[in-house]
């Protein structure tokens, strides 16, 4: 029989947990359920639906941190920011529409859970930078906390690091707390059109290199640049490389004049102003810009110089059946790839092509059937998988959380 | 300070426990004679000493690999240590533990431009790293006062922060990539030139893990362009709420320095005698804001910070002119601590962490404190984030002052978790604090955590009697205490 249970508080999460360990029953871990595509399927009967637990629990401006339940929408926690002028400046992405549900629905227990960023996450770090503290309740149906609400904090192992990117596998995360930046007064984006991927990915590298201090960087081939809903985007019909710069107006406009110096000969430039780069940026942390058909996606994270390598082993591998499109983020360190008509998402060869310069590559959408069968995450060398799964072990000795949602042993 | 108990037999099998270290690195890389062994006897928290069993200095990470492997089967505890500049007794030795010692692995093993990242060895000294690339204009952001020794070994297993790290973060938001040495013997790799590691985030973790989970024998770190300029603004004020509120009123304005230090009075003349960096000796609260970028950025926010700092009422303000006027100002914050033990024999370096608007509360409380117990008391604190060093001046010598100097410490830290702070901002719990993480910590969370240290560390043979207060047994802390057939809560909606 299938159940779901939807707790209002961080005690009867505590229950309800217990009863499970007691019981010895699987538990599937859910937000607002927004990214269940992603991950291994799992074979769980009954549910713990954390989308009951939600409200601020402490937001202190002045103080740049902000805690809230789990279960809190990300929508209502950028509304209260935006009221003082604030935000989440990893910028957290929303796999909503590409994960064939609708956007903003995401929880900020899901964001951290997952370890979503954006394309800020190169300049001001990852989810798992921006979270000070948890809480949560282990897979013992223990209640345990880490961290606090302050930045500096080094007191005790940083195991809120540990809840990023877990997906759920090792605590029902109950309140999570994170530290919150002031909203730039500027922000604008040059754009640079006509470049290969290889020289897209140099020019990034080059602004990364700079003292201009750019906190997106990212290259759209041309088929992706054409379905930006931005028109100075898709007018020149050719691939774009963005580079977006935030800060005090005068400091925006000289930095942008930088730029637009240092690469004028590399092609034509352009400079989107306030809602068209807010747009773009939003397109492209959303990953709104590669094939509507909705083949397999793969997000690679790689050293950015290894990129367009990476893309071309792939391209040259791939049965001529099958198309490929991709999307650069990360100044070329995070590749999203997208497949048509590949078997088994063409895993192998996606994982044999950053074998060699490292890195791990993810599939973020597939069906039920191919995320079954091969693995959704990479694989880990034999050690590393050991330690992970001693590291479950402690937190869920049964297995009950999660069970098989990162990995088929752990 | 109480350690755990010596094992008898390891210090009975101390000559085969050399010898076999000796099969491993080099003779004069093992060290056991008494008069040398002192040199290691504690770090940079003085107030504790203790000679190890013996100590070892490897060079590469086999060696780590087998020590640790023959430690293993000895039983011997080990005890990794950096440059030993902890403040918080991480890395003092244990009589029956071997002393790790990185200071040998110190080489900086590629420096890669095109993915603005460097991979070096635990034992290269953080400037060391700055140092490599400066030539080509970058630098790694993270900048504790003791950059010039510290090791970058260290500085991850400690999570070490600096004065700029407002704006660039503490050392778990720089590094990409680690290898590490298990007690086992096992070589893991976490990261690498990329970001966000795979699989759990064991590099976070590790990161702050006060050298209990595992040996780091390698580091890859982000670099970054420097800044086109840097300039600071020292203000003094009147009141210390005055600075307070500059502070504040400056981060309401959506200003977020590279860095922002406030000294108290007692600070500020200490460091004035020794540096003469011109500090205005009237100021009950001085300030210092430094602002980097691009030029236009600097000067145009130098502009906003100089009007904010006169609205608060500043008494004094002056502004960097020159590098070598902005270098001065900070010579007296950066030499605090050395000021300090020039004005009292002994010292202790506190390190809790505030929410900023408790700043005028807590340091009116610890003046009470002062008075009560005695003892003199000079605060340096990283205004920016709320990282509070308060300095108790005490001299040992002297009959019951180092116990009161400890409990007026230990007062100050639980102060700061009651106003919604916490115990360590940067320097770690180590020996100093491990007592008090009751106070921030209940049972169950404390145990939690040793359940992380029982996958990397199961025998509990790494760095043991630091950070937890009471010790577990792998197997006693994986019991589950099962209540089996409650009526499943009622009150819990349900479909
Ligand atoms: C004058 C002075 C100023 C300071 N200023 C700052 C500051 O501004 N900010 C700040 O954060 N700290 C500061 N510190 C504290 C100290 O310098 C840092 O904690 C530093 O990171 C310690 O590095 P170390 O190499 O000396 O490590 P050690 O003192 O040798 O060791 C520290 C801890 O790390 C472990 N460890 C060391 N190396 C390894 C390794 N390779 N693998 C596993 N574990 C290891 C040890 O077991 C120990 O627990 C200061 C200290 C002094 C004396």
């Amino acid at each position: 029989m299938s159940e779901t249970y939807r707790p209002a508080d961080a005690d009867q999460v505590q229950e309800i947990v217990a009863w499970a360990v007691a019981e010895e029953r699987p538990l599937e871990i859910r937000g607002a359920g927004s990214k269940r595509a992603l991950g291994r399927p799992m074979e769980v009967c009954s549910t713990l639906d954390l989308s009951g637990l939600t409200g601020l629990t402490y937001y202190e401006p002045g103080e740049l941190v902000l805690a809230a339940c789990s279960g809190t929408p990300l929508s209502v926690i950028e509304a209260k920011l935006g009221e003082n002028a604030q935000r989440l400046a990893f910028e957290p992405a929303d796999y909503g529409s590409i994960l064939g549900g609708t956007a903003g629905q995401s929880t900020i227990g899901g964001v951290l859970a997952c370890n979503i960023s954006g394309p800020r996450r190169i300049q001001v770090g990852a989810a798992r930078d921006h979270c000070l503290g948890v809480s949560g309740v282990s897979g013992r149906g223990e209640a345990f906390k880490s961290g606090g609400r302050v930045v500096k904090n080094v007191t005790g192992y940083d195991l809120s690091k540990l809840m990023a990117g877990s997906y759920g596998t090792l605590a029902a995360l109950t309140e999570v707390t994170f530290k919150v930046l002031p909203m730039p007064e500027k922000t604008r984006t040059v754009l640079v059109f006509g470049l290969s991927v290889s020289e897209g990915i140099s020019v990034l590298g080059q602004a990364s290199s700079s003292d201009l201090e750019p906190s997106g960087l990212s290259h759209l081939p041309a088929a992706a640049a054409s379905r930006c809903s931005v028109g100075y985007v898709t007018q020149p019909g050719d691939s774009v490389s963005a580079i977006r710069i935030e800060g005090p107006a005068p400091s925006v406009e000289a930095r942008c004049r930088s730029l637009r110096e240092m690469f004028e000969d590399r092609g034509a430039t352009e400079e989107l102003h306030g809602h068209n780069s807010s747009t773009l940026w939003r397109e492209i942390a959303d990953v709104d810009l590669l094939g509507e058909a909705g083949g397999d996606l793969w997000r690679l994270s790689v050293p950015p110089s290894t990129a367009a390598g990476v893309v071309d082993r792939i391209g040259a591998a791939l049965p001529s059946t099958c198309d490929a499109e991709f999307l650069f983020d990360w100044a070329g360190g995070l590749v999203w790839l997208d497949i048509n008509a590949a078997k088994d998402a063409a895993h192998e060869l996606v994982r044999d092509a950053l074998a060699a310069s490292g890195g791990h590559a993810t599939l973020i959408r597939a069906s039920e059937e191919v995320r079954r069968t091969i693995p959704v995450f990479q694989p880990t060398s034999p050690g590393l998988a050991a330690l992970n799964a001693r590291v479950k072990q402690g937190f869920d000795p049964r297995g009950l959380l999660n069970p098989g949602r990162m990995s088929a042993e752990y | 300070m109480r350690m755990p108990e010596p094992d008898q037999s390891v210090l009975a099998a101390r000559d085969t426990l050399i010898a076999s270290l000796q099969s491993i690195v080099a003779e004069e890389g093992v060290i056991w004679s008494e008069n040398q062994l002192k040199a290691y006897e504690s770090d940079g928290l003085t107030a504790y000493r203790q000679l190890p069993l013996v100590v070892v200095l490897p060079e590469d990470t086999r060696q780590v690999s087998e020590i640790l492997k023959i430690c293993s089967e000895h039983g011997a505890k080990v005890v990794p240590r950096g440059a030993g500049t902890s403040l918080s007794g991480g890395a003092l030795p244990l009589a029956d533990g071997v002393l790790l010692a990185l200071g040998k692995f110190n080489r900086i093993l590629e420096i890669d431009y095109e993915n603005r990242c460097a991979v070096v060895q635990p034992g290269v000294s953080n400037l060391a790293i700055s140092e490599a690339v400066a030539d080509q204009g970058f630098y790694y952001a993270p900048d504790p006062s003791s950059q010039i020794v510290c090791s970058i070994g260290g500085n991850v297993a400690e999570n070490s922060g600096g004065v700029h790290c407002l704006k660039y973060g503490v050392t778990t938001n720089n590094i990409l990539g680690l290898e590490i040495v298990l007690m086992s013997g096992e070589i893991i790799r976490l990261g690498g030139k990329h970001l966000d590691p795979e699989g759990y985030d064991l590099m976070g973790v590790m990161t702050g893990s006060e050298g209990l989970l595992g040996v780091i024998t390698e580091v890859t770190v982000r670099i970054l362009k420097r800044p086109e300029l840097a300039r600071a603004v020292l203000v003094g004020f009147p009141e210390l709420e005055d600075g307070g509120q500059f502070v504040a009123d400056l981060i309401g304005a959506g200003i977020i320095p590279a860095g922002m230090e406030m000294m108290d009075k007692p600070a500020t003349h200490a460091a004035e005698e020794y540096c003469q960096a011109g500090y205005p000796l009237d100021a009950e609260a001085l300030v210092i804001v430094e602002l980097d970028g691009h030029s236009t950025e600097v000067d145009h926010l130098i502009g906003q910070v100089e009007e904010i700092a006169h609205k608060c009422g500043a008494s004094s303000l002056r502004t960097s002119q020159s590098e070598e006027e902005r270098l001065n100002f900070w010579s007296g914050r950066k030499a605090a601590f050395s000021s300090i033990g020039r004005i009292s024999p002994d010292y202790f370096c506190m390190d809790g962490t505030i929410p900023r608007r408790s700043l005028p509360e807590v340091l009116k409380r610890m003046a009470q404190m002062s008075d009560r117990f005695g003892l003199r008391v000079a605060n340096v604190f990283h205004a920016g984030d709320g990282n509070l060093h308060p300095l108790i001046l005490y001299d040992a010598n002297q009959p019951g002052e180092l116990e009161r100097a400890e409990e007026f410490g230990a007062e100050i830290l639980k102060l700061c978790v009651e106003v919604g702070g916490v115990l360590t901002g940067e320097h770690g719990v180590g020996v100093e604090k491990r007592d008090l993480m009751g106070v921030m910590f209940s049972e169950a969370d404390l145990e939690q955590q040793q359940r992380l240290k029982c996958a990397f560390d199961p025998e509990g043979s790494l760095n043991p009697g630091k950070v937890f207060p009471t010790l577990h047994r792998c197997a006693e802390l994986g019991r589950m205490h099962v209540h089996r057939g409650q009526v499943p809560f009622p009150d819990i909606e349900r479909f």
